[in-house]
């Protein structure tokens, strides 16, 4: 555990073959890891007799033929279709919400510790940001569905509330990291903090925050697909909504139009990012 | 000669953004696009400020304060939290059992047909099958899975594991193939034209180089597993996320309190064990 003694040691042992030290402190960890797996095991009351039981395969076998065939009725299909919009609109709108959000926030969490006012700021900001992204989307959505309602409203506001504790700590860290010369010049030269902004520091990020904001717009798709599951709209809701009523055909088709949102999804990022990196 | 005072027009034109065209049309684009979107997602923040709803969501958030402390409350808790973490163990434990044999099927690397000369088609046929199973595993999201078990077992634990269980086998196994297949091709390819098996090709050619690598992505998932299996208790897989449900519907806003900060804490020492091991083996 000790850092110092551990160098220590890997020094004195030297040579190619592993150090004693470090291969001691690689069987403890492996034994450590065989015991939470164990105690895992032995602790979870786990159902293994209804998978191990005789009849296990045939009820198995009947929950999954009821998924056959899909529905594919119009009308459902007309459903499906919105509810699938709604999911994108929502990931958009959260997406954009939090970009907004997130530039504000990055500026305040990205000042240099210079004074201790500023200090003080930009670690309060960051202890927002931090706040905001360990809770996960759908604890959020669950959240905001008590303060707002159902529907995908409270889904949007939660995409937004995780995604600016991600993209603002991002976009703080590329503000901090970009050459400063350029915002200084334009400064020391009497421009305003604004101006110097907007024409210095802002193009000079601005493809880094494109394509941080994208990336998250691609998770968040994903996300949006599942946070109706507490109420929060788009294509969960329905998800939880026909499984509740053990309409399983209803929910197969909806997994199936989960399936082909991720999948398109995949595909535009792959062919933008080639399209990018080449 | 001295140059004669500009006209103040033409001082006005140069001053004009040059790109004023096509700002324009963008911000119209924008604007078109984004009222579908909000009509889609029925967005009317003005909800949040109805007295009504404005009421009832303070009356909530004045009950985070002070967080619910009694001993019985902790005590479950804790509970709920170690079987959190026990879930996301089990769950990653019976998905790592199920990718090592797919990782192990699916890598053309340890490929015995594909030795000196191009695969076969049956075997190429039989690795495109397993990485579109691995494909399938986890494109299903967690949630599903969870969803679909709480059906056939009932609420508890066991939802919560399978669905950890069958995402991570897709991931798991996807990434060990990778990573196998970046190894240096020689010392597998030397193992297996000398007429050595293929799990003798993976534990003398391939697994020497990439333990490492597969060993702290291995952690960095059972990281996520912890986060993951919290989300799965609100549905019905047991633990913390159950808890947190349960307490939301009652609107108990110290219970959801106290189990935010817990989880928040559960979440942080994860992500510290998680890094203090990949560190040490870096």
């Amino acid at each position: 555990m000790n850092p110092e003694r551990q160098t220590l040691n890997t020094d004195a042992t030297g040579g190619d073959a592993p150090p004693a030290a470090s291969r001691r402190s690689a069987m403890l960890v492996l034994l450590g890891a065989l015991v939470l797996i164990v105690a895992s095991f032995t602790t979870l009351d786990l159902k293994w007799a209804e998978f191990l039981a005789p009849d296990a395969t045939a009820k198995m076998a009947e929950f999954l033929g009821g998924f056959f065939p899909p529905e594919a009725s119009p009308r459902f299909l007309a459903k499906l279709g919105w509810a699938s919009l709604e999911t994108l609109a929502m990931s958009a709108l959260g997406t954009l919400i939090a970009v907004v959000i997130s530039l504000a926030l990055a500026l305040p969490a990205s000042l240099a510790p210079r004074t201790a006012r500023a200090s003080v700021i930009r670690g309060a900001t960051r202890l927002v940001l931090n706040a905001l992204r360990s809770i996960p989307e759908l604890v959020w959505a669950a959240l905001w569905v008590i303060a707002a309602g159902l529907g995908p409203f409270p889904g949007t506001l939660a995409l937004a509330a995780h995604t600016v504790g991600v993209l603002g700590r991002l976009f703080a860290d590329t503000l901090e990291n970009l050459p400063p010369a350029p915002a200084r010049a334009l400064r020391e030269n009497g421009v305003p903090a604004s101006a110097a902004f907007l024409y210095a520091t802002l193009p000079q990020a601005l493809p880094q925050l494109m394509s941080y904001s994208l990336y998250r717009w691609e998770n968040n798709i994903r996300a949006a697909s599942i946070l109706g599951v507490v109420g929060a709209g788009g294509l969960g809701q329905m998800l939880y909504f026909h499984l509740s009523l053990f309409q399983m055909r209803e929910a197969a088709s909806v997994v199936l139009a989960m399936l082909a949102i991720v999948a398109l999804v995949d595909t535009l990022s792959f062919f933008a990012r080639r399209q990018l990196t080449d | 000669m001295p140059t004669a005072p500009r006209s103040p027009t033409r001082e006005d034109a140069r001053l004009r953004d040059p790109a004023w065209h096509l700002r324009l049309t963008m911000a119209v684009l924008a604007a078109l696009l984004l009222w579908p979107m909000l009509v889609a997602s029925e967005f009317k923040p003005w909800q949040l400020l109805d007295a009504h709803s404005l009421a009832a969501s303070g009356r909530f958030l004045a009950s985070f304060v002070p967080p619910a402390l009694d001993r019985d409350f902790l005590v479950l808790v804790a509970q709920s939290a170690w079987i959190t973490v026990a879930i996301a163990t089990a769950g990653l434990t019976l998905g790592w059992l199920g990718a090592v044999p797919l990782t192990l099927l699916g890598t053309a690397r340890l490929s015995q047909s594909s030795v000196g000369r191009p695969m076969r088609p049956l075997p190429a046929l039989g690795r495109q099958a397993v990485r579109w199973l691995l494909i399938f595993l986890r494109s299903v999201p967690e949630l599903v899975w969870a969803l679909l078990f709480v059906r056939v077992v009932g609420l508890g634990p066991t939802a919560g594991v399978l669905a950890i269980a069958l995402t991570y086998t897709g991931m798991l196994g996807k990434v060990y193939s990778e990573v196998l297949e970046s190894t240096e091709a020689g010392p597998s390819e030397a193992l297996l034209r000398n007429g050595s098996s293929r799990l003798g090709a993976f534990f003398y050619g391939a697994l020497p180089q990439a333990a490492p690598e597969l060993t702290s992505y291995t952690i960095f998932r059972w990281e996520c597993a912890v986060r993951s299996s919290v989300i799965m208790g609100f549905v019905g897989g047991g633990g913390l996320g159950q808890q947190m449900d349960m307490s939301m519907k009652m609107l108990a806003g110290g219970e959801v309190a106290t189990m935010l900060i817990v989880f928040m804490m559960l979440v942080a020492l994860a992500d510290h064990v998680s890094r203090l091991l990949r560190d040490r083996l870096a």
